[in-house]
């Protein structure tokens, strides 16, 4: 069986291995397209900002993509009560499941990211308010999943909401900044603003698998967290004067598979090294 | 047999790659240590989930261990409950500031969300004023910012509390 065939079946049964994909891919897709900073930013310490917000990022999918990878591995009936580290063929000819092989061997449409997070970088200004609409988002999901019934999630939502309290400061600091800033500065908020507010319904809208997984309390139900991110994202744009109106329609899809274009790019670049020399190491 | 204490002995001489004069034990990622009849297990937690040190303080632990005849070793990660820097020991602390990094505050304020904050009051490792400024809440690694004293001039790493 192919990795892809295999993969999709493991995701079929439960909806807890792809509800922890959606979260990895999620940490992931951001934090790649923040590293695509690195050595770019504006000026030294910020660039190592946006690269420390990266690092945390790709930390927290590994996580989660470890814990993805253990489920199926199980669900496979291999050796993976072992743990990651287990290692060796899942059965007979099938290879393991590793985070390696979710992050680097699945193509777009088997990514369950939200929109938001895979929109190109733009200039700073974009990369920044993108930072801070997912960011707000992440702080009160990951406040919520801490309460999860699946201790996993739990143990990764502590550790990982103590690190967003960071990142949703240094963004909130930097959309004030900007949008209260230079005309400049202000009109380019205000284009990222249109190009990004029409992603951040999804972020509320949830998938199959989160319906299945909220009523037991192990995935996080969106409606409680819509209105404290409305009203925290309010007030900061409020002080960027950013608040104006925006278009009401939200364009979804991500968390099915059904990506924009810019994902492939982003999967092309990160992915080369693994689909050219399949396990190399260095 | 083995004691746990002696475990812990060793483990006070495995260093973080990043701040050499810190060991593992130190800075408060050994929650801690089981000696069973079947080996050892050792418990460790990240300090942040994508700190690059992580993986290669694994590898230094299990190395120090085999040295000293152990090769029956279980390191086994927990993120909860979360690392804080309130787990790191006074002696490291002041072995930090001896080194040139300003030691975490007890104090948790940054670790709230609330905008432009107050700066802390971080002492300049150097020349002890108080007289400093935060060039970035972000340094050379992800536990640490970076500080300037405005009275000797020299820049320095805060070990930023978390």
């Amino acid at each position: 069986m192919s990795f892809k065939a295999h993969t999709n079946e493991m995701l079929q049964d439960s909806g807890l291995p792809i509800y922890a994909l959606h979260l990895a891919d999620n940490s992931l897709v951001l934090g790649h397209r923040n590293s695509e900073w690195t050595g770019y930013g504006p000026i030294l310490e910020q660039d190592i900002a946006l690269s420390n917000i990266a690092l945390d990022l790709i930390g927290q999918a590994r996580y989660l993509y470890q814990y993805a990878a253990r489920l199926m591995n199980k669900a496979a009936g291999g050796p993976a009560a072992g743990g990651a580290a287990a290692g060796g063929a899942v059965a007979s000819g099938q290879r393991e499941i590793t985070e390696d092989s979710l992050a680097y061997g699945r193509d777009a449409w088997d990514f369950r990211n939200c929109l938001l997070v895979e929109q190109a970088n733009g200039d700073w200004g974009k990369t920044i308010l993108r930072q801070f609409l997912f960011s707000a988002w992440q702080l009160f999901f990951y406040e919520q999943l801490k309460r999860s019934r699946d201790s996993e999630l739990a143990a990764i939502a502590e550790k990982s909401h103590k690190e967003v309290i960071y990142h949703l400061r240094w963004s909130s600091e930097w959309v004030i900044r900007l949008g209260d800033g230079t005309a400049e500065s202000h009109s380019r908020m205000e284009k990222a603003m249109d190009e990004l507010w029409q992603y951040t319904g999804e972020l509320f809208s949830p998938a199959d698998y989160e319906r299945k997984l909220s009523p037991a309390g192990i995935a996080v139900d969106l409606a409680v967290i819509r209105p404290l991110w409305e009203e925290r994202v309010q007030e900061v744009l409020m002080e960027a004067g950013l608040a104006g109106h925006r278009k009401d329609w939200m364009q979804t899809g991500g968390k099915q598979g059904r990506h924009t274009e810019q994902l492939g790019y982003l999967l092309a670049e990160m992915q080369f090294l693994q689909r050219a020399y399949p396990d190399c190491e260095w | 047999m083995v004691t746990s204490d002696k475990i812990w002995s060793l483990l006070a001489d495995v260093n973080d790659p990043e701040v050499p004069v810190l060991s593992v034990v130190d800075l408060g990622i050994i929650r801690d240590v089981l000696v069973t009849g079947e080996g050892i297990e050792i418990v460790l937690t990240p300090t942040y989930s994508g700190c690059p040190a992580m993986d290669l303080i694994r590898m230094n632990i299990r190395m120090t261990l085999l040295e000293h005849g152990f090769s029956d070793i279980k390191l086994t990660t927990v993120l909860s409950p979360a690392w804080t820097t309130d787990w790191m020991s006074e002696r490291g602390k002041e072995k930090l500031k001896a080194y040139g990094i300003a030691p975490p505050l007890p104090s948790q304020q940054v670790c709230r969300p609330a905008l432009f904050q107050r700066e802390e009051a971080i002492e300049c490792p150097h020349c002890h004023s108080y007289h400093t400024i935060r060039i970035s809440e972000f340094g050379s690694t992800a536990c640490k910012a970076l500080y300037r004293c405005k009275d000797c001039g020299e820049p320095f790493d805060y070990f930023k509390c978390h």
